[in-house]
């Protein structure tokens, strides 16, 4: 019960994302009368779940290393922060997007916790902002050229035209919400991902049905909830006041909007560029808002650049810096309140140690020691303060701070034969790999690496390969696997730690 | 479903063709008709004014059908206005073509000799105007962007037309006759005229609907 509190704020988000998102994939179509409204939300509705459910897991994950939220506390109030941020600012008139909502919220669950933000990831997600509309821009020209080129060449009878592009709304509405769905589920959902206490089901075939994927159906119901009971409204005004466009030009954007989403969204196409040796882009949640927009100024800009109102363009870019920082300062607020005068636990204690181990794994990785030893004496409870105390006492740039302080995680890993048999389940591991921790049996652990360090040596299966675009996606599946055996064999509690 | 949107498209499509048939035809009626009552033959005059009322009620029918169809399943939301609007103005042309021809039977103007071939031509004119806008119509729901192709023969016929009425008319109040009959032909050519007239006002409407679909 208390758990579906927790996630209320997440079906809560869900429920927003499916009132005004949805109606960049349909509004168009609803708004111009070329779709009726139930047969628009039940298509959005279908799809968004599938897409959720099963495309949702690649963006959901950047989110994740952004910043691990290890409570249900805390990811409570990061969704619930984002969420308010949205209602707010969608009451001012001010544009907003969900995923730099959450993307700041995180950031604020954060600082309050003391965890270091991965800049890597950050970079990651903010350059797809920018780069987000921008594509949707340049998709929505290309294929506008293309259909008029189509159009003039078949010729058709403007009554087979307006069925062409009827059924074609249809079917890219229906790729729209599943591109919807996968990528914006990982806002929704994304924060609860670590610590929602949903095990993974054995489905029939060798199908297997995750704690993620049980997750992202909730979202995605939620989502198909916020569809049918409140996008009917924003449909009509995006449709009919905000774009004036043709059929045509709605699909078009529509159909642009989908595939930027897709592209930052799927996993396969991901896998299936990096197979054959191509860069691919990154899997992180974008703004779907944001996507309709970039397609129209980019259509705008095709037809010449007049009547396109510039004043849209300031308004998103000073959305990209708004709207974090709303969500980052309510989310610290919020977890402030949580914990303090709510008494729930909004992230899991962690503590920091600089023992010989770790500063000769330090070693090992290549970096600088020099200092070290001088901060051993020290215990650190959170990821801030170590990281302050190497700033001031080491040589060690940023990246090399980040890699530190993530070996010198103190927690406890037993590799207990009753926990190997409910969660190391052959549907996600090799039988090497699963081989491997068995023989490992009633060993125990201070530090992850130390636990994956014995399990790269019992089998090749375990070691990550040379990072080349070919091996990544190798990488991916076993950076995940990784993350896993440590989530299965971590015990609670960890030890006290001792005050600073 | 799908198969049953494919076939209502299919109807509506060859209804539209068929309400642009009609109105071909009519123009035809009336070229026929004016030459029948210039040359004095009063049965195919008949003939052809019965033709042509039932040219019109059946462009009627047609094109309230189509409409009722258009709101009913609310097709081509974004041109139906455009689309209703000229199929009602080309209804015009129908309407203007059986009105003139009706004032004919009714009326039976006493024609001033050496004319006659005059009023043939006029009515040739008017019929060649509403012929050429029927293409451009057409031309309108399946390739917009060769309307202007058409349009620009509407225009042309429907200048010849007016300076072939302003000729007939001066002929008319030249010759040696009766005031009254003279005022009475003159009713007759401006309502020969009045078809290239409503075959212009379908040109003019095109004109801007098709800029409109190809921007």
């Amino acid at each position: 019960m208390l758990v579906l509190f927790f996630l209320s704020s997440g079906l809560f988000l869900g429920w927003s994302l499916g009132a005004n998102d949805a109606a960049n994939v349909f509004g168009t179509a609803v708004g111009s009368r070329m779709i009726r409204f139930a047969t628009a939300a039940l298509i959005c509705s279908v799809f968004v779940v599938i897409g959720s459910v099963a495309g949702g897991a690649g963006a959901a994950g950047t989110l994740g290393q952004l910043g691990a939220i290890d409570a249900m506390g805390g990811a409570f109030m990061v969704a619930f922060a984002a969420a308010v941020t949205i209602t707010v600012m969608t009451k001012l008139g001010l544009p907003v997007s969900t995923s730099q909502a959450v993307v700041g919220a995180i950031i604020g669950w954060n600082f309050f916790s003391g965890v270091l933000t991965d800049t890597a990831a950050l970079s990651k997600i903010v350059a797809t902002w920018i780069i987000c509309p921008l594509l949707a821009g340049a998709f929505a020209a290309l294929f506008y050229v293309l259909t008029q080129r189509l159009v003039r060449r078949l010729r058709p009878h403007l009554l087979w035209d307006d069925m062409a592009t009827r059924w074609a709304l249809i079917a890219v509405g229906a790729f729209g919400s599943y591109s919807l769905g996968a990528n914006n589920i990982g806002n929704v959902m994304g924060v609860f991902v670590p610590v929602a206490p949903f095990s993974g089901l054995d489905l029939p075939f060798g199908l297997a049905f995750s704690g993620a994927q049980q997750l992202f159906l909730l979202g995605g119901l939620a989502i198909a909830l916020g569809v049918y009971t409140y996008s009917r409204h924003v449909m009509g005004t995006v449709g009919g006041n905000l774009f004036k466009l043709t059929p045509q030009m709605a699909l078009v954007v529509v159909l642009a909007q989908s595939v930027v989403l897709f592209l930052f969204a799927s996993q396969e196409l991901e896998h299936a560029l990096l197979s054959v040796g191509l860069p691919a882009f990154p899997l992180v949640p974008v703004s779907s808002s944001q996507a309709v927009i970039g397609a129209v100024v980019g259509l705008g800009l095709l037809k010449g650049g007049h009547g396109i109102r510039y004043r849209v363009l300031v308004d998103i870019a000073a959305g990209w810096v708004t709207t974090p920082i709303i969500a980052c300062l309510l989310a610290f607020v919020g977890l402030f309140v949580l914990q303090n005068v709510f008494s729930v636990q909004v992230n899991r204690p962690h503590a920091f140690e600089l023992s010989p181990q770790v500063i000769e794994r330090v070693d090992r990785l290549g970096m600088p020691v020099d200092g070290l030893a001088e901060l051993a004496g020290g215990r650190y409870t959170t990821q801030l303060s170590l990281n302050r105390s190497l700033r001031g006492g080491t040589a060690l740039d940023a990246k090399q701070r980040e890699r530190v302080v993530r070996a010198a995680e103190v927690d406890r890993y037993l590799v207990d034969p009753e926990r190997v048999a409910q969660d190391i389940k052959p549907g996600w591991f090799v039988p090497e790999q699963i081989a491997a921790v068995s023989s490992l049996t009633g060993r125990e652990y201070r530090h992850g690496w130390q636990l994956l360090e014995e399990l790269e040596a019992l089998t090749p299966a375990w070691r990550l390969l040379p990072e080349t675009p070919r091996n990544r996606l190798d990488n991916d599946r076993r950076q995940k696997q990784r993350r896993l055996i440590l989530v299965a064999l971590r015990t609670e509690p960890v030890e006290a730690p001792a005050p600073e | 479903m799908p198969i049953l949107l494919f076939k209502r498209t299919r109807a509506l499509v060859a209804q539209i063709d068929e309400f642009l048939d009609t109105v071909g035809q009519a123009a035809l009626l009336f070229e026929s008709g004016v030459a029948d009552y210039v040359g004095g033959r009063r049965e195919q005059f008949d003939t052809h004014y019965r033709a042509i009322e039932d040219a019109e009620h059946g462009a009627d029918e047609l094109r309230r059908d189509i409409e009722k169809q258009l709101y009913r399943h609310s097709l081509i939301p974004e041109a139906r206005g455009d689309v209703l609007g000229l199929l009602e103005t080309t209804d015009d042309v129908v309407n203007q073509a059986k009105h003139t021809l009706g004032m004919f039977l009714v009326e039976r103007p006493r024609l001033l000799p050496g004319m006659d071939e005059d009023w043939r031509a006029l009515g040739s004119t008017a019929t060649r105007t509403a012929e050429a806008v029927v293409l451009a119509t057409r031309a309108f729901f399946r390739d917009p962007y060769t309307v202007n192709d058409h349009l620009h023969k509407v225009y042309f016929y429907e200048k010849e037309g007016d300076r072939q009425a302003m000729a007939l008319k001066r002929k008319i109040f030249d010759a040696d006759a009766e005031l009254a009959l003279q005022l009475h032909l003159r009713q007759f050519v401006v309502n020969v005229d009045r078809v290239s007239d409503a075959a212009e006002e379908v040109a003019d409407r095109l004109a801007i609907y098709t800029i409109k679909r190809t921007v």
